[in-house]
């Protein structure tokens, strides 16, 4: 017998007492969701910025490298997104359009259509998130509510920079992946 | 040894598990204050619960139902009935992409299997990428914490490791110049792996795709630069459906360090063109969980490590006292399971103050289960000291006239008996205790006079 009929067996022959699945109710959240979110985001060591304080970061920062896929500033633009992952070694900025944002917590839903590359929310230096303001929902059920049964091969739900507290559990930004991330809620 | 000669050895430096206790119960603490931000956080805990009974109850055909999806999806699905299997079938995938080197975020599933020492005996150089996780491997350590690797180190231990392995500079204990030394050094492996390994927090039946979390964004870095990706993950990590997620991804980060979510949850479904995903489902041992009415509740453990935090015990004694992959309360019931002899004084390094059971998010009844582990070692392993103390108790309390009498014994006992009958080997809740100053009347002799 493979391994797998062995294990489906062993679990078949276990007597096993019904349980109901149970279905998952409405929580609402109480309060301004635009609020929350930034709230949220800066409580995961991001930061929520409009569109004239991300410009001036990018111009003080002189940055050279800079991937925008949102189409939202595509002036700043200096690369195009390379076919391998690894030419992405050296990016300083990628700016990525996201789906929406959770207010309860700062996640924001991407999926491979945003990003491209799937390395590049995590490969870059520096991410920025640009969210439709009127794309906030309030918790992670309305969240997968409108997930739904989108396909794609790739989904992530990112909630700030790469971050760790693996010394002596003091918190150091900048870990493995982003340094850091600026989400621009933008009024579309 | 046992778990009370283990913690005695982690006791010897008294301001670092002082520092442990303090550190541990601080996240806690947030833990507290986070989960009373959510008015149905018992709401929730119910519901994560309710879903895991169910998926107990029918991990059969949710494993039927995970798999058909998973390969519909172009990933190769893998089954391993115990740690070898498990094991080759990993070095297998590595051998047929000629791979010598690969980068391994968390999984205490691949720790419980022993992947690092088989595939490096097989000439695989194996980078483990979370810090927590890289600081121990130098060390050549496992994690002493599930979801804190190296909670049992100070910062001057990580400087004085990374000087040697990475030439940070000697004395140099800032922990935010440690991690950035560790970044350029795991951007060097993670550039240069072609196949990465991960654990698995969810894996969907409903869709075939499975999660990841992290916060360092270690196990993303890897798998999207490698060609492969293998994923390990225990037969019991199934959840029915995609809205699951929301109920639990609510409750694991909440759980285990206090934040709402972590930064990093990637939810895999199918491999990127041109590159692999393989899923390794694992059995060892858990269908024999499964089939132990009493214990098969610690099966829907979903590895916060909230009741490590939590432990009196785990928090004063540290990881390694407990000589288990898996340690603190819910390995204390895990363990057991899988070798009843290796691990019978796990169950009780235990107060039985039920916190574990109180903070776990979802509702597993450790510390009843601790109890239930007793019954099953005292009957395999007969009478013991303590169970005869407990007979001699029972004498007492079930006639007066031998309590009275016992009670003055036992306040004159106190005062005299000398530190070496209290603190001997035979009383190991004695040692970092004192005993009580004893009251020089009974209460029933102060109420006569000032009462009466």
């Amino acid at each position: 017998m493979s391994s797998r009929d062995s294990i489906l067996s062993k679990i078949k022959a276990i007597p096993s007492e019904q349980k109901t699945l149970p279905e998952i109710p409405d929580f609402e959240l109480i309060g301004d969701l635009k609020e929350l979110f930034i709230q949220s985001i800066s409580g995961n060591k991001g930061e929520v910025v409009d569109q004239a304080q991300l410009k001036d970061f990018l111009e003080i920062n002189r940055f050279t490298k800079i991937i925008d896929l949102s189409n939202s500033f595509q002036d700043l633009r200096t690369l195009q997104l390379p076919e391998d992952s690894h030419d992405l070694a050296d990016i300083e900025v990628a700016i990525i359009q996201g789906q929406f944002g959770v207010a309860e917590n700062g996640a924001i839903w991407l999926t491979d259509e945003n990003m491209g590359l799937r390395a590049l929310p995590f490969i870059t230096e520096h991410l920025v998130i640009v969210l439709d303001e009127k794309s906030l929902v309030d918790n992670m059920h309305t969240a997968y509510k409108k997930i739904g049964d989108q396909h794609s091969g790739f989904g992530l739900f990112i909630a700030g920079p790469s971050k760790t507290a693996d010394i002596e559990q003091s918190l150091v930004i900048g870990a493995h992946g982003a340094k850091s991330l600026r989400v621009v809620l933008a009024n579309l | 040894m046992s778990h009370p000669a283990k913690a005695s050895e982690f006791l010897e430096d008294s301001a670092k598990s002082k520092w442990h206790d303090e550190t541990l119960w601080f996240v806690r603490d947030k833990r507290d204050t986070i989960s009373k931000t959510i008015p149905e956080w018992e709401q929730l805990r119910e519901l994560a619960s309710r879903i895991k009974d169910n998926v107990l109850a029918n991990l059969d055909n949710y494993l039927i139902e995970f798999e058909k999806n998973a390969k519909a999806n172009n990933i190769h699905v893998h089954w391993a009935k115990d740690a070898e299997e498990h094991n080759n079938i990993v070095l297998s995938i590595l051998q047929q992409h000629r791979c010598k080197a690969i980068v391994k975020s968390k999984s205490i599933l691949t720790e419980e299997c022993h992947l690092n020492p088989f595939l490096e005996e097989n000439g695989v150089e194996v980078v483990d990428t979370d810090l927590g996780e890289r600081i121990v491997q130098f060390l050549n350590q496992p994690p002493s914490h599930i979801v804190l690797p190296a909670i049992h180190l100070k910062k001057r231990d990580i400087s004085e490791i990374f000087h040697e392995k990475l030439q940070t500079e000697k004395g140099n204990e800032d922990p935010t110049y440690l991690t950035h030394a560790a970044r350029v050094h795991l951007r060097e492996k993670f550039l240069g792996a072609k196949v990465a390994i991960t654990g698995v927090n969810f894996g969907v039946a409903e869709t075939g795709e499975f999660v990841v979390c992290t916060n360092e964004g270690n196990a993303d870095m890897g798998v999207h630069l490698a060609d492969v990706h293998i994923a390990c993950m225990g037969i019991e990590k199934i959840i029915p459906r995609r809205k699951d997620l929301g109920v639990f991804l609510r409750l694991l980060a909440r759980s285990a360090t206090g934040q709402p979510i972590t930064n990093y949850n990637s939810h895999f479904r199918s491999p990127s063109p041109g590159k692999e995903i393989h899923i390794v489902l694992v059995d060892n041992g858990r269908t024999e969980q499964l089939g132990r009415e009493k214990f098969k509740n610690s099966l829907k453990c979903i590895r916060c490590g909230a009741c490590m935090n939590t432990c009196p015990i785990y928090r004063r004694s540290g990881g390694y006292s407990y000589g288990s992959v898996v340690p603190g309360p819910i390995g204390s019931i895990l363990s057991p399971g899988l070798d009843l002899k290796k691990h019978s004084s796990l169950p009780f390094a235990s107060t039985l103050c039920g916190s574990c059971t109180d903070v776990c998010p979802v509702k597993i009844n450790i510390h009843e289960q601790l109890y239930e582990w007793r019954q099953e070692i005292t009957k395999d392993q007969g009478t013991n000291a303590k169970s005869i103390s407990m007979k001699i108790a029972n004498g007492i309390f079930a006639v007066p006239f031998a309590y009275k009498v016992s009670g003055a014994m036992m306040r004159g006992a106190l005062k005299i008996l000398p530190d070496s009958i209290t603190y001997s080997g035979l009383n190991t809740w004695g040692k970092q205790r004192d005993l009580p100053e004893t009251p020089k009347e009974t209460f029933k002799d102060w109420y006569k006079k000032n009462r009466s």
